[in-house]
């Protein structure tokens, strides 16, 4: 995209120059100008755009790109010189070990830094492979928090752990239940089999009896799942007030529409880290299926006029503002940041840079970053809720956009 | 704690799904009956058949149902020449080489799926599928209803082919006593290329049914494989009707262990059910001692 502009310049400077007209000075300008043009800077982006996390893969990168078009844009990185970003894109097809094998790839082809990857297991072996070339690898999603409890020096998460994401999900769920009266008690948990749904629901079986509910299931599932019947019969059997789903965005939709086809009607479904929950697709695609439903999980700040301007751009290009896409962006965003600030497309001073980071021009509601081993510890989740057709924030207080229905209505 | 109002629910599911596990075994068990071999390939060819119905409503845009009268007599001519060029020819009649043939047939069509189509989950969205029919006490998907009908009139057409058919009747023969077919003039290498051919498009039939409610990867034909051999074993090998209800019992088992075990566990029935019949029954329940 750059080549061609560069070249139509050059050439029509030089037509300048041969005619000697009074442009003379600026055309003399220019090329020096071409001729400082600095090497770009090749980011790594790295998800599972095929294999059962396609879409969410998908978004990601689409989010990544456009946050590498949009500094490219504005001038790239000013510190090197306006280098532009120069992408280079990689799949892990679904595959940890796939995931791992790209980021050699990647190594070989000289990035400077890496933006991935998803999925929680995915993320986990890629850390680990760019830690091996010292690459400055930001994950954008991946929310075990394993990730960055390894040492490694090279990993950076912008977005918040699960475990800060289900200590504030059973905060705001207590504040919830105890504003309506307590009529919810017991609750079911549904979630996937990978670390990403295993931890999540492992914390939540821990700390929800600490804080007076009663755990009466906990269900796992496999990747890919197209029957959950017997989950749903399971759950109509045990009657529990809440449902908790913790898994990827396919088997979310279908275990939402299988409660509703069966008569699963539980006082609310109250995700943690919901595939599909905070999704404006389901939302548009199963309307009734989705109302009420009331999820904890990555959300930008609605009053950061940047969050809106970037649905904009993202549903003209028809993708659906969902947080894989934001979140990706961001964390290019991130990057650019600290590049700017290294002055160098080196790793260590890439490195350097993000651990000292306290970038605050982010639209995530989470004040300035600011890097523990690795962990951005303001990142900190959002409760949204279905209502009406569109995708309300419930809490935190500071920027709710609706009241929360709880519970849920019958029929 | 169970109503039972949950059980029926969840066996009524899984004779829906076992009806379509009974027509794959079905496939395995007629060609164990007529050639005495064990089809290892069946599984592969199963999902060849789940990418072809993919591709056909992807691509062709056709109803995956529209797609069962193209894919049922092309699977059949697949198996045809399948068995008449690759696995007769292979194996040069030594039983315990079509083994190894079949198993290497698998190897290669799983492959061939891997590098073609990598291994990504496919699946197919038909709007209705998922809508939900009431079916005494239970709500079943009515893509998983019409593919319980749908296996049932195969399963009947099937009977009928092997009862009242002059090939039906040549199958049986050389099932029973592929000597004395030859001496009577059936030309016995072309009729187990035909009971090949039908095992093959029965996988036809079963992965139309199949793909609205499932879906395909280069490894899906694993899991039913090792149920259809379950139910072959468990049913008589080689018994029609054996692998018939060996089925819609295979169905029933994984559908309430699910719901007793979770859905993880819940497969361990199946596997209780096929060692139990190995030792205390090794002939099935429709098998006679040979």
């Amino acid at each position: 995209m750059n080549r061609p502009a560069i070249f139509s310049r050059s050439s029509l400077s030089r037509r300048h120059l041969l005619a000697g007209t009074a442009f003379g000075a600026a055309a003399l300008a220019a090329p020096a100008i071409l001729r400082a043009q600095p090497a770009p800077v090749k980011i790594g982006l790295l998800h599972p755009v095929t294999g059962f996390l396609a879409f969410s893969g998908q978004q990601c990168r689409e989010g990544a790109l456009l946050a590498i078009e949009a500094i490219n844009a504005a001038g790239g990185i000013k510190s090197l010189g306006g280098a532009k970003l120069e992408p280079v894109l990689g799949d892990a097809q679904s595959k940890p070990e796939v995931g791992a094998a790209e980021v050699e790839k990647m190594n070989e082809a000289g990035v400077a830094a890496i933006v991935g990857a998803y999925a929680s297991a995915i993320s986990l072996a890629t850390t680990q492979s760019a830690a091996r070339y010292g690459i400055p690898h930001i994950v954008d999603v991946g929310v075990s928090d394993q990730i960055v409890q390894r040492g490694l020096t090279n990993t950076f998460r912008f977005c918040p752990g699960y475990g800060v994401i289900a200590k504030i999900a059973i905060d705001n769920l207590v504040a919830l239940n105890d504003a309506a009266g307590k009529p919810a008690r017991t609750v079911a948990i549904v979630h996937e089999e990978s670390l990403f749904g295993t931890g999540t629901a492992q914390l939540l079986q821990k700390e929800l009896p600490a804080r007076g509910f009663e755990v009466v299931e906990v269900a796992k599932h496999a990747n890919p799942t197209r029957d959950f019947t017997n989950v749903v019969l399971k759950l109509k059997a045990l009657a529990p007030d809440i449902v908790i789903p913790a898994n990827y965005y396919n088997e979310y939709v279908l275990l939402a529409r299988t409660m509703r086809q069966q008569g699963v009607r539980p006082k609310a479904i109250y995700s943690v880290l919901g595939g599909a929950a905070s999704s404006f697709k389901f939302v548009k695609e199963f309307p009734d299926d989705a109302a009420y439903i009331m999820d904890c999980n990555h959300w930008y700040d609605p009053r950061k006029a940047e969050a809106l301007e970037l649905r904009r751009k993202a549903e003209a290009k028809g993708l659906y503002y969902t947080y894989e896409v934001f979140l990706a962006h961001e964390a290019v965003r991130l990057l650019a940041d600290a590049l700017e600030r290294a002055g160098s497309a080196s790793r260590e001073r890439i490195v350097e840079a993000l651990a000292t980071s306290s970038w605050d021009g982010h639209f995530m509601p989470y004040g300035p970053t600011r890097f523990v081993n690795g962990q951005n510890e303001g990142a900190r989740p959002v409760n949204t809720q279905v209502l009406n057709g569109t995708i309300e924030v419930i809490f935190p207080a500071e920027f709710a956009s609706a009241r929360p229905v709880f519970p849920m209505p019958r029929a | 704690m169970l109503e039972p109002s949950i059980l029926a629910a969840s066996l009524i599911h899984g004779l829906a799904n076992g009806a379509v596990y009974a027509l794959v075994a079905l496939g395995l068990s007629l060609v164990y009956g007529v050639l005495h071999i064990i089809n290892f390939a069946h599984g592969a060819l199963l999902m060849a058949a789940l990418y072809a119905v993919y591709f056909l409503v992807e691509r062709v845009g056709l109803d995956p149902y529209a797609a069962i009268p193209i894919l049922v007599p092309a699977a059949g001519v697949v198996g045809y020449l399948l068995h008449r060029y690759v696995v007769a020819k292979a194996s040069r009649g030594r039983e315990e080489a079509v083994l190894l043939v079949t198993l290497g047939v698998a190897l290669v069509l799983e492959n061939l799926a891997l590098a073609l189509f990598r291994s990504d989950t496919r699946t197919i969205e038909t709007g209705w599928a998922f809508e939900m029919v009431a079916v005494g006490p239970a709500l079943l998907p009515a893509a998983k209803l019409a593919a319980a009908a749908g296996a049932l009139v195969a399963v009947l057409a099937l009977w009928a082919v092997v009862r009242a058919t002059d090939l039906g009747r040549a199958i049986r023969a050389v099932a029973k006593e592929r000597e004395a077919a030859r001496l009577v003039g059936i030309d016995v290498d072309h009729v187990f290329a035909l009971a090949f051919a039908i095992g093959t498009a029965t996988l036809g039939a079963a992965a139309c049914l199949l793909l609205p409610t499932y879906y395909v990867s280069p490894q899906v034909g694993h899991g039913f494989v090792l149920i259809a051999f379950t139910i072959v074993v468990l049913g008589g090998m080689g018994s029609f009707w054996g692998a018939f209800w060996g089925g819609l019992l295979i169905g029933v088992v994984e559908s309430l262990g699910g719901l007793f075990l979770g859905e993880s566990l819940g497969q361990i029935g199946i596997f209780a059910i096929f060692i139990a019949t190995l030792l205390l029954r090794p002939t099935g329940l429709f098998g006679r001692a040979v």
